[in-house]
């Protein structure tokens, strides 16, 4: 081969990806941010530079409340994962003395992975509704008389799908953190005279903060962007971000307002991430 | 001196077949220093848990300083451990790591401070406290273990395979220092290896196991020229085995025929006559004899190999029967190359009587 052929085959290996990625991802960013300066003007925008929406979105009670609310979701989300997928990920890794079992349970919690997201999500409008499944148990052993409907479309309704949507997310990074702490730090912590809760909070704890950090990110994250849950079972106050900039894209026909929305939360998504991989980064050489 | 460990009975059998220590019983003096000798499977490492309290006996109790500590964990017991891979904690500091074992302690800052000082002193590492471990060479990591175990002043200190991860010239470095520093401290030190050597240089006292039993202890030297059993003469040092038959017995004194000729050995328990033996002698203690020499224990025999080591020559001198004995001699003048025994040469060796130990029974090595 001679080194014109080469050159034109190594370009075209590397040249057709960066060129995906320049015309689909980069030249979208720009675009967006081009047209979060844009003005709106009836019936639809025109080109300018102002930073008038973005003083919108910080001034007006009703994106700010949006923001609020997807913020707090997504740190409900994130806490309510951590708190189940931490001890869950820690009995796996620690106590579960069979190597069978703790495969079959890992997989069980990845396994809804590969089922779609929406049905995962409509899983939980059958469960809470009315007609559904926690009702007819309640009523079954006796707790209410009538069906209730305070389980769906509310803010809770949305953590607990959520939560259970990206669980996986906080298991897997977490339970990689723990499998990789030596069994003989958390002897050395015993034989040096911590009782176990000490030795977990001064040794295990730390060693798997990586492992949090990685996976608070990921809930955290994919929470900020969620739009399928607030529009199953978020009911009438659960609007997120997400759903905000789709109407305004579609209905409001305010494209320019919606670009600046999705700048924001772009630049959220982008300050967790960064934060969060210079303390992955931190924890894996041990602070150095 | 009084006894600091008491392992009495101790048991440990994961299943009816699998057996890690089977009935040991060890007492350890305070001061002292104790190996546990062995291959990798012979229970010593699983006896030293035990002490720590990693894993509890099957069977049997164990005593620390007249205190039963059989159900004790870790945590409560008077001991610390040097982990084989030293497991020292990633995310703190040098200093960090050896003051850790001090805070349970309720000691206030400043006196941790100073105790973290001294016992990186006493180990020559005290420019390093503000460093990670993974900052430091291997030998400094040990040295830093060594600190972080000695700082809580334990009754007694367990050894885990200390060296077994540095290399050659470290680790010999290491056997003299760690010698010194149990001097120094006075700790009753317990160490679990699998290096002869290491065992010889460093103990007061070696214990060598076998399948989870203990074959035979004794001071190094004890065992080196005294050992009980064709597997204590195996494992510690090399040894010629010939397999033979009594033929008298006198008193210390018996006569022996093996393959490749008689042997006198000075024996410590009378032997009958007419039974089935091993003789055993070291390749240093077997000497070629010069032409017309005499001696009382002749071999003669025709050069199978030559290994030279530097320090000295190894022969295999093949006898009559084709049975192998090995002769070392150590080199104490520059060789000339023409001094080397050539293959096939006839030769003679001698072992004294007092050099040659007697197994009953066969032995296969």
């Amino acid at each position: 081969m001679s080194h014109a052929r080469r050159n034109l085959s190594g370009g075209m290996v590397l040249g057709i990806p960066l060129l995906w990625i320049a015309l689909f991802m980069l030249l979208p960013y720009g675009i967006i941010v081009t047209f979060s300066f844009w003005v709106k003007k009836y019936p639809t925008f025109v080109p300018a530079f102002q930073f008038g929406n973005y003083v919108t979105l910080f001034t007006d009670p009703q994106y700010v409340l949006v923001l609020l609310r997807t913020l707090k979701i997504s740190v409900l989300v994130s806490v309510a994962s951590l708190l189940l997928a931490y001890p869950f990920a820690y009995w796996l890794v620690f106590r579960c003395r069979s190597a069978k079992l703790r495969t079959w349970l890992y997989m069980a919690v990845i396994a809804p992975l590969w089922v779609s997201y929406l049905l995962r999500a409509y899983v939980w409008k059958t469960i809470l509704g009315t007609e559904g499944v926690l009702n007819s148990f309640l009523k079954s052993i006796g707790l209410i008389d009538e069906p209730s409907s305070i389980f769906l479309y509310n803010q809770f309704a949305m953590v607990v799908t959520l939560t259970y949507i990206f669980i996986p997310f906080m298991v897997m990074p977490i339970y990689t953190a723990l499998e990789k702490i030596p069994a003989n730090l958390t002897e050395a912590a015993a034989d040096l005279g911590m009782g176990p809760w000490r030795s977990f909070w001064t040794v295990t704890l730390p060693l798997s903060a990586p492992g949090i950090a990685a996976g608070a990110t990921l809930t955290f994250c994919l929470s900020f962007g969620d739009f399928i849950a607030p529009f199953l079972v978020g009911g009438p106050d659960g609007n997120l971000i997400a759903n905000v900039i789709a109407t305004q894209f579609g209905a409001a026909l305010n494209w320019p307002l919606g670009s600046a929305l999705a700048i924001v939360m772009l630049v959220v998504v982008l300050t967790i991430v960064s934060l969060s991989d210079r303390m992955e980064r931190k924890g894996a050489t041990g602070g150095i | 001196m009084a006894a600091i460990i008491e392992l009495e009975n101790i048991s440990k059998h994961y299943s009816p077949t699998i057996i890690g220590v089977d009935n040991v019983s060890l007492t350890v003096e305070d001061g002292e220093f104790v190996t546990l000798l062995g291959p990798s499977g012979c229970g010593k490492s699983t006896l030293l848990r035990m002490i720590g309290g990693f894993e509890t006996p099957t069977a049997g109790s164990i005593r620390l300083a007249d205190k039963d500590v059989t159900w004790d964990p870790p945590y409560k017991r008077e001991v610390n451990m040097v982990f084989q891979d030293y497991a020292l904690f990633p995310h703190m500091t040098v200093g960090e790591n050896v003051g850790y074992g001090l805070k349970v302690k309720g000691l206030g800052r400043l006196e941790i401070e100073t105790k973290v000082h001294d016992a990186l002193k006493l180990v020559g590492l005290f420019d390093k406290v503000k460093l990670r471990p993974q900052q430091l060479s291997g030998g400094q990591r040990q040295r830093i273990a060594l600190a972080r175990a000695i700082v809580r002043e334990p009754k007694v200190l367990l050894l885990d395979e200390p060296l077994s991860a540095l290399d050659a010239k470290l680790r010999e470095q290491m056997q003299i220092e760690m010698k010194h520093l149990h001097e120094k401290v006075g700790i009753t030190f317990v160490m679990v290896t699998h290096d002869q050597t290491e065992a010889l240089v460093m103990s007061d006292r070696v214990v060598v196991m076998e399948k989870g039993r203990i074959a035979q202890q004794g001071r190094p030297q004890e065992l080196y020229d005294h050992p009980a059993s064709p597997y204590v003469a195996n494992f510690i040092g090399t040894t010629n085995f010939l397999p033979g038959r009594v033929i008298r017995c006198a008193g210390e004194r018996a006569e022996i025929e093996i393959g490749g000729g008689r042997l006198s050995a000075i024996v410590d328990a009378p032997l009958v006559a007419g039974s089935t033996v091993t003789a055993g002698c070291r390749p240093e203690k077997v000497r070629l004899l010069a032409e017309g020499e005499t001696a009382e224990n002749v071999l003669e025999g025709r050069v199978a190999e030559v290994i030279y080591y530097g320090l000295g020559l190894r022969l295999a001198v093949e006898l009559a029967d084709g049975s192998r004995v090995y002769t070392d001699s150590l080199l104490p003048d520059r060789l000339a190359l023409s001094a080397v025994p050539p293959l096939g040469q006839s030769l003679r060796l001698a072992v004294e009587p007092h050099n040659v130990f007697v197994f009953e029974g066969e032995v296969t090595p």
